[in-house]
């Protein structure tokens, strides 16, 4: 154990030696406030989640005391049939991610690596697509939902509106355009002489795009997938309009109603809340490399 | 530089040779490589797009099938501007919005990434908690604020002491309070998300322009506005054009709080009242996403133009 002093010496002499002057306690001070401001709501959501009803009902919620436990997790889980909707967000979330991914490579490679007379024109749809606000599309969108018949295996209802089919095809279509920006960008920056020596030993197209271009293209489709994973699992407003059933909607659109419905003391809201972001929270712990890489790979062309 | 433009007018003309090699079953692949994404992708949301510029002149209300639309030219417009009561409340709360995302969030965000980048002890930390609320969903944000704003059971009131009937402040329920405390709220993800962005274009700076800076005496403020801002300049149009879209966007985090009713009442929530709510007015709706589509568009095709400039360049 080294006491404050002499570690703060030695920071000192440490800081002198990389030439920064002073052991910026200020800027520490001030990030380290800013930090604890910043998870304070997590950590009250998560301190009141873990406590009674009637504790916070006797004591107040702002206070310490009465018991802890995870009895509210237990009662938002099986109460609001939380495992249910889970599986609805992974009916939509795993073919989305995976459809978007694949339909967007194909399309940037196409893009970036042969030249067409609309090649800029494409891309500049692409990316426009993707930035427009979900609401210039739906009133349309959601009259076409209600219009196109699809096979009853696909679907309930007979129609695109209110499936899971339906909403796994606008989340590919929407985001389609953001992976397309973004893998065009990566693919142009591959060696051309790469697909040129596949061409001139006969690789057809569609080796180029399967052998050659895919493969070196895992770096960004991995910081992609985790980012279009959170985004379309997250989702709120595609799913409020386009699925009318209650029971069909994924976790992040259901909280709404359950809310309501079951969750009716802050303390469940709360658990509930967590629960909800939970597999959020395990992309952030586990894969927020991939994730920062995918948010800034959009950002790093411009 | 030199050897790279040369490289690339000699590679130009075999590229198009090339183009010409390709077999007729190659040629296909192609087309189907791009064809079906732009197909679906256009489909879903360019087609509605233009659709709901078509739709704005219309009065339909979905029943009966296209041919009952009834074609009235503006006035659904003229409607909007002058008796439809929630218009002009929510054009300017989305300009509050906007104004508050840029002025204040975005700054905040970007100051935040100035000071992580001097990498203090902990800086790893610092960053995580402050980007956090990033991977939440805004209607979570919503619900987890709640716990804060809750009139008696809240966290903010009973911090202050006005949890009793005569003082009682109720954050999400006054009209003239409410969007400042939603603002709050969607501030605490956005400047995480601002944060994330600028803290990359940040460490993407050569170290060496910021070192011959401070060998010239220039202050650690100075070098940041003359010299690492300008350098920054795609970063910086990126961050602008994400803050303009969220904060047109923006829609769950009212839509859990109370619907966008009673002082939230935003564009985006007009539009979707207008086809979910009891009254399908099919003309309405259009004509409000195209106020929000003719606003978006501007910055949209801004960016566009810069980003795509040097490209057409290239080619």
């Amino acid at each position: 154990m080294t006491t404050l002093a002499e570690r703060r010496a030695r920071r000192q002499s440490q800081n002198q030696i990389s030439g920064v002057e002073g052991p910026r306690w200020g800027l520490r001070i001030f990030l380290a406030v800013t930090a604890l401001v910043w998870l304070l709501p997590l950590l009250w959501a998560v301190y009141t989640s873990l406590r009674p009803y009637e504790d916070t009902a006797r004591l107040g919620y702002v206070s310490i005391g009465g018991s802890y436990g995870f009895g509210n997790f237990a009662t938002a889980w099986t109460q609001a049939d939380l495992p249910h909707y889970y599986i609805n967000t992974l009916i939509i979330s795993v073919p989305g991610v995976i459809v978007t991914l694949l339909l967007a490579s194909m399309a940037a490679f196409a893009l970036s690596r042969f030249s067409f007379r609309f090649n800029i024109a494409l891309l500049m749809l692409f990316t426009a697509g993707n930035l427009l606000p979900q609401q210039v599309i739906i009133t349309p969108l959601y009259r076409m939902f209600l219009s196109i018949p699809l096979p009853t295996w696909l679907s309930s209802t007979g129609l695109m509106f209110d499936s899971y089919f339906g909403l796994i095809t606008i989340h590919v279509a929407f985001q389609m355009g953001f992976c397309t920006f973004v893998l065009s960008n990566y693919m142009k920056a591959l060696p051309r002489d790469l697909t040129e020596a596949a061409f001139v030993d006969g690789a057809s197209v569609w080796r180029q795009y399967r052998s050659v271009i895919m493969p070196l293209s895992r770096p960004p489709l991995a910081a992609l997938a985790t980012l279009e994973f959170t985004w379309i699992y997250n989702d709120f407003f595609w799913a409020i309009v386009l699925v009318q059933t209650g029971s069909k909607r994924p976790i992040t659109s259901a909280l709404n109603n359950l809310a309501g419905l079951y969750f009716t003391d802050n303390n469940l809201i709360a658990a509930g809340s967590i629960l909800a972001a939970i597999p959020t929270l395990i992309v952030f712990v586990l894969l927020q490399r991939h994730f920062v890489k995918g948010l800034t790979l959009g950002s790093s062309k411009g | 530089m030199g050897a790279n433009t040369q490289e690339r007018s000699t590679a130009k003309p075999k590229r198009k040779k090339r183009f010409s090699l390709l077999t007729r079953r190659d040629l296909i692949v192609l087309g189907l490589l791009l064809g079906v994404p732009a197909a679906i992708h256009i489909f879903f949301v360019w087609v509605p797009a233009l659709l709901s510029i078509v739709l704005s002149f219309a009065n339909w209300n979905g029943i009966g099938g296209v041919g009952k639309i009834d074609w009235i030219g503006t006035t659904n417009y003229q409607q909007i501007a002058t008796i439809y009561p929630p218009f002009w409340p929510a054009v300017r709360h989305n300009l509050i919005w906007l104004g508050t995302f840029i002025l204040i969030a975005t700054p905040i965000g970007m100051y935040l990434a100035v000071q992580l980048d001097k990498e203090v002890r902990g800086t790893r930390f610092y960053q995580s908690a402050i980007y956090l609320p990033v991977v939440l969903s805004l209607a979570l944000v919503g619900f987890i604020w709640q716990l804060i704003y809750a009139p008696e059971e809240g966290l903010l009131n009973n911090l202050l002491g006005t949890t009793q009937q005569g003082n009682l402040i109720d954050w999400l329920g006054n009209p003239s309070l409410n969007l400042w405390a939603i603002l709050i709220a969607a501030s605490w993800r956005h400047i995480g998300y601002i944060m994330i962005l600028y803290l990359a274009g940040l460490k993407s700076v050569d170290p060496t322009l910021k070192e011959a800076a401070a060998i010239d005496g220039a202050s650690s403020r100075q070098t940041f506005f003359h010299v690492v801002f300008p350098v920054l300049k795609p970063i910086n149009i990126v961050i602008l054009v994400v803050t303009i879209i969220e904060s047109l966007r923006a829609f769950d985090i009212v839509y859990v709080t109370n619907k966008g009713t009673n002082g939230l009442e935003l564009l985006s929530i007009l539009v979707t009242n207008n086809i979910i709510g009891e009254a399908s007015r099919i003309g309405y709706g259009s004509a409000l996403a195209v106020i929000l589509l003719i606003i978006s568009l501007g910055f949209i095709i801004t960016y566009l133009f810069r980003t795509f400039r040097a490209d057409e360049a290239e080619l």
